[in-house]
């Protein structure tokens, strides 16, 4: 079978968001709007003492002065912020014990996604904190994981069990202040992740998350805070799916990451929510600020797989505080239709010896545009810093684009500092290679793009790597073999 | 008075010397009302992000230089090329010096935008080509527009390869305590000709002048041009410079900038190629130090299939310098095989310099090869080792690897008595003795 790039770009095009489906569960759903008391309120569901309500109060009145940013490349209606439920939770209020008791309505949405959480819970060691629509409902493994001391649990719950280490640290890599959805987010979160691996402990398992989108209107509004005590190890894994809609869903989350001395956090994402139709209606907005501060020679490594979404604002940062800290970030981003990415890290070099790597692959086609914008900056007294970036964009077709925009700030004279970035396609001669050599078009698509993307992938743990596969495919079906 | 006040009210008094019935003046209205309404670029935008005119602007310019000032040739014969004839066109304060130029109107026209813009036999290439490749959305450009009387006019015909280089020095002597110059330049180059300029900005005095220049360039079917700028005015000069390069099939266009001197330097180079199989290239070196700032913005518009772009900077910066660069390529999407490379490599010094770096790709074709380097380092230790093992002093060894890093740039300068001009300028600003001609 003769498979040509042309038949790849019209698969593409064509190719449909398989995971979009709704569960009818019964939820709990704010009128929609936003002001004071829909903070209190949302504060007030959620049992939570009152400095976490004055701190959301806090940062609600910062958000109401803010604009929203309009820097980034890319193109959509903005969400009207009135028109938004900032509350679903499902209905039924009982924790479970086991995975039995859980609506099986919903286990059978984690079978279509293909995690089956019971069968997770036995061959793979992964504890999934899962979220549906903001809250946990199902948590696993936390008896093993609370053995060695490592808390792992939903940020209301830590707010309520834990409110020295959640005050201590909420905010403090990214204030509320920060940005226009840091600040929404502050305010309105729901729900979310917290992790605290205590001194010296290497966590046995990958911890990881499911976010979805289910009920319609509803902004998800996620708020993850991983803290990563002195010499503990942890690797956090994040994944999403969501339903197909027509109108567009905002989600704002947050996520905060601390290395403290000698710790190393590695922070894994996949990303698929819906996005859009190929006439590139409906679709989620993604806008995510993500940061992570690493103290004395500790490491903070950002792997990221975007393949979903239509329109997609994230920066995983790292801010290298400590001396010899290291960060790391590792991106393939997919657009596709009307998709619209704007992505890439902030690396800021503060302490001496730190050391920071990006790599990031665009990978367009359709009619989207996928852009990389990163921040290297090494500041006056980070001696000796180090980064190399590499930048890759493959283009499918002329309908699409790739952009560029690298800031490079250095303030230091014994700092060395590599920027690359190349636009290509698949090129011809390198099909003429392998048909040469007895590979068909369509293996020599899945080599070439498989090898174009291998060194981000390669970073994700082996658990995750099936997940990521399979949301490539569905992006790229025909070119992952 | 602010500056931007005193501008657009000196434009009221500018209009009382020429002939506003000309066509020209409507462009030069809409202009001013343009510049009025933007004023001066300020770091809240993103193109002006690390450079800040605000310490420039501050001064009390005199717009308009009130008398000419005639300078001695033996005061300044070390600013022009050494033994090399050239076309020279010379201004003073603003004005044309006729007794240091050497302008030529015999087949081609090489002479001066005042003559251009009022008489009647040059009207044809001034509706043609005046103010139709430069930003209208820029503000320093249309400051500049709106103040367009006197600068360099170049038109050269088919088939013509010129002579010799067209030399362009623009003297500043300190009559004033503070002067802005406005020079408006258009060069036309036609079919199958060939011109070299070399251009360069000079102030005699340690009063302050703000060079505020637009050249306009047209390169026709078939063409070649090669501009050398050299930046190497005293420190309390500073120079905003726009060019704009408009290019037709299969021509080829060269702008070298080498900076050294001067407060502030923004250059603004902006290359739009209208026709396919087209080169453009841009090289520059800038070697600077104390609170020097040089700034290269570049941007490269690939509209058309199978052209290329070459871009290659080299800074060194050493003391409270600064460097900036931003490079922008924008593919098209009918630009198919477009090449398009961009290489930006600096070496700080000290650790009180700093170096901005944004190169930029804006792609919509894909079967282009686009690619863009940057790196920011320092001299290698052990060659620098290797050096003063063998006994050559720090100070000159430094400079020799200094001059190795740039030489890549330096190699591409066509005229070798500019070339050694250029490399007895380096020598001087790396305060060394060494010739550099190994």
């Amino acid at each position: 079978m003769a498979y040509t790039e042309e038949e790849l770009k019209k698969e593409l095009e064509t190719q449909e968001y398989e995971y979009g489906f709704v569960t009818e569960i019964d939820a709990d759903t704010f009128s929609k709007g936003l002001s004071e008391n829909v903070v209190r309120a949302i504060s007030k569901r959620k049992e939570e003492p009152n400095w976490m309500t004055e701190w959301r109060l806090t940062a609600y009145r910062h958000w109401k002065k803010m604009k929203e940013p309009n820097w980034a490349n890319v193109k959509y209606a903005k969400p009207d912020f009135q028109e938004i439920s900032y509350y679903s939770a499902p209905k039924s209020k009982d924790k479970y014990e086991s995975l039995d008791e859980v609506d099986p309505e919903l286990l059978k949405t984690f079978e279509k996604l293909g995690i089956s959480v019971s069968e997770q819970k036995k061959l793979a060691g992964v504890a999934v904190d899962i979220v549906v629509d903001s809250v946990s409902v199902a948590t696993t493994f936390r008896e093993t994981l609370s053995k060695k001391g490592i808390i792992f649990c939903s940020i209301s719950e830590a707010i309520r069990e834990y409110p020295d280490l959640v005050k201590k640290y909420i905010g403090s890599v990214i204030p509320r202040k920060d940005n226009f959805y840091s600040a929404l987010n502050s305010a309105v979160f729901s729900d979310g992740s917290f992790c605290y691996i205590p001194k010296g402990v290497r966590c046995p398992m990958e911890l990881s998350t499911y976010f979805r989108i289910n009920q319609a209107g509803t902004g998800q509004f996620e708020r993850t805070l991983v803290i990563a005590d002195k010499g503990s190890y942890v690797s956090y894994l994040e994944g999403c799916t969501a339903p197909s809609r027509d109108e567009n869903q905002l989600h704002a989350a947050v996520v905060e990451l601390i290395a403290l001395d000698d710790a190393e956090i590695k922070y894994s994402t996949v990303q698929n929510w819906y996005p859009g139709n190929k006439n590139g209606k409906g679709g989620v907005y993604n806008f995510v600020t993500k940061r992570g501060i690493c103290h004395e020679n500790s490491k903070i490594s950002w792997t990221q797989v975007e393949t979903g979404s239509a329109v997609t604002w994230k920066y995983p940062s790292c801010i290298l505080k400590g001396d010899n800290s290291i960060g790391e970030f590792y991106s393939i981003a997919v657009t596709n239709n009307y998709q619209q990415a704007d992505t890439g890290t902030k690396m800021i070099h503060l302490g001496k010896n730190t050391k920071s790597t990006i790599i990031s692959k665009g990978i367009s086609a359709g009619k989207s545009h996928n852009s990389y914008r990163g921040l290297v900056q090494v500041n006056p007294k980070a001696e000796n810093a180090r980064n190399f970036s590499q930048c890759d964009s493959l283009l499918m077709g002329n309908k699409c684009g790739a952009h560029t925009f690298p800031y490079i700030e250095v303030k230091n004279n014994t700092a060395m500092v590599e920027h690359e970035a190349s636009t290509s396609k698949i090129g011809e001669d390198q099909i003429f290679y392998c048909n040469q050599r007895g590979i068909d078009t369509e293996k020599a698509i899945a080599l070439i793009v498989n090898g174009f993307s291998k060194e981000v992938l390669n970073k994700l743990p082996m658990e995750f790597a099936v997940e990521a596969q399979k949301l490539l495919e569905i992006s790229l079906e025909g070119s992952v073999g | 008075m602010p500056l931007t006040e005193k501008l657009i009210s000196s434009f009221l008094a500018f209009e009382l010397d020429i002939d506003i019935n000309s066509p020209i003046h409507s462009i030069r209205t809409n202009a001013i009302k343009k510049f009025e309404r933007l004023g001066f670029p300020n770091r809240k935008l993103e193109n002006w992000k690390y450079t800040s005119l605000n310490r420039i602007i501050k001064e009390d310019y005199t717009v308009f230089s009130k008398k000419k000032n005639v300078i001695d040739f033996k005061k300044v014969q070390d600013y022009f090329l050494d033994n090399i004839e050239t076309y020279k066109i010379i201004f003073v304060d603003g004005y044309f010096d006729p007794f240091l130029s050497q302008t030529s109107h015999d087949g081609i026209d090489i002479c001066i935008m005042s003559a251009a813009l009022t008489k009647t036999k040059y009207s044809k290439i001034i509706n043609k080509f005046f103010n139709k490749s430069a930003n209208p959305e820029d503000s320093l450009t249309s400051l500049n527009t709106a103040f367009s009387k006197e600068g360099v006019y170049i038109h050269i015909p088919k088939n013509t390869v010129l002579d010799k280089p067209v030399e362009i020095i623009h003297f500043a002597t300190g009559n004033e305590a503070a002067l802005i110059l406005q020079p408006r330049n258009l060069v036309v180059v036609e079919e199958n000709s060939e011109l070299e300029i070399i251009e360069s900005h000079q102030s005699l005095t340690v009063n302050p002048i703000f060079t505020n220049s637009v050249t306009e360039i047209f390169a026709l079917r078939n063409s070649n041009v090669d501009y050398y700028k050299i930046q190497n005015d005293v420190i309390t000069s500073s120079l905003v410079d726009n060019t704009y390069v408009s290019q037709k099939r299969n021509s080829e266009v060269k702008v070298h900038t080498f900076s050294f001197g001067g407060k502030l330097t923004r250059n603004n180079l902006n290359f739009y190629q209208k026709d396919k199989a087209i080169n453009s290239t841009m090289n520059g070196v800038t070697i600077i130090d104390c609170d020097q700032l040089v700034d290269h913005h570049t941007l490269v518009h690939h509209a058309n299939p199978n052209c290329e772009s070459h871009q290659d900077y080299k800074g060194i910066y050493s003391g409270k310098s600064t460097g900036v660069f931003n490079g922008k390529i924008i593919v098209d999407k009918i630009a198919q095989k477009t090449n398009a490379f961009q290489q930006n490599n600096n070496i700080l010094l000290d650790n009180k310099s700093t170096v901005n770096s944004k190169p930029q790709l804006e792609i919509f074709a894909d079967d282009v090869k686009c690619s863009h380097g940057c790196t920011i380092g320092q001299l290698d230790k052990d060659a620098l080792f290797y050096l003063r093992a063998r006994g050559i002093p720090k100070i000159d060894a430094k400079a020799l690897l200094t001059y190795a890093f740039a030489n890549n740039v330096l190699e591409s300068i066509n005229i070798p008595e500019l070339k050694h001009k250029i490399k007895k300028i380096i020598a001087k600003k790396l305060g060394v003795s060494l010739g550099f001609d190994l």
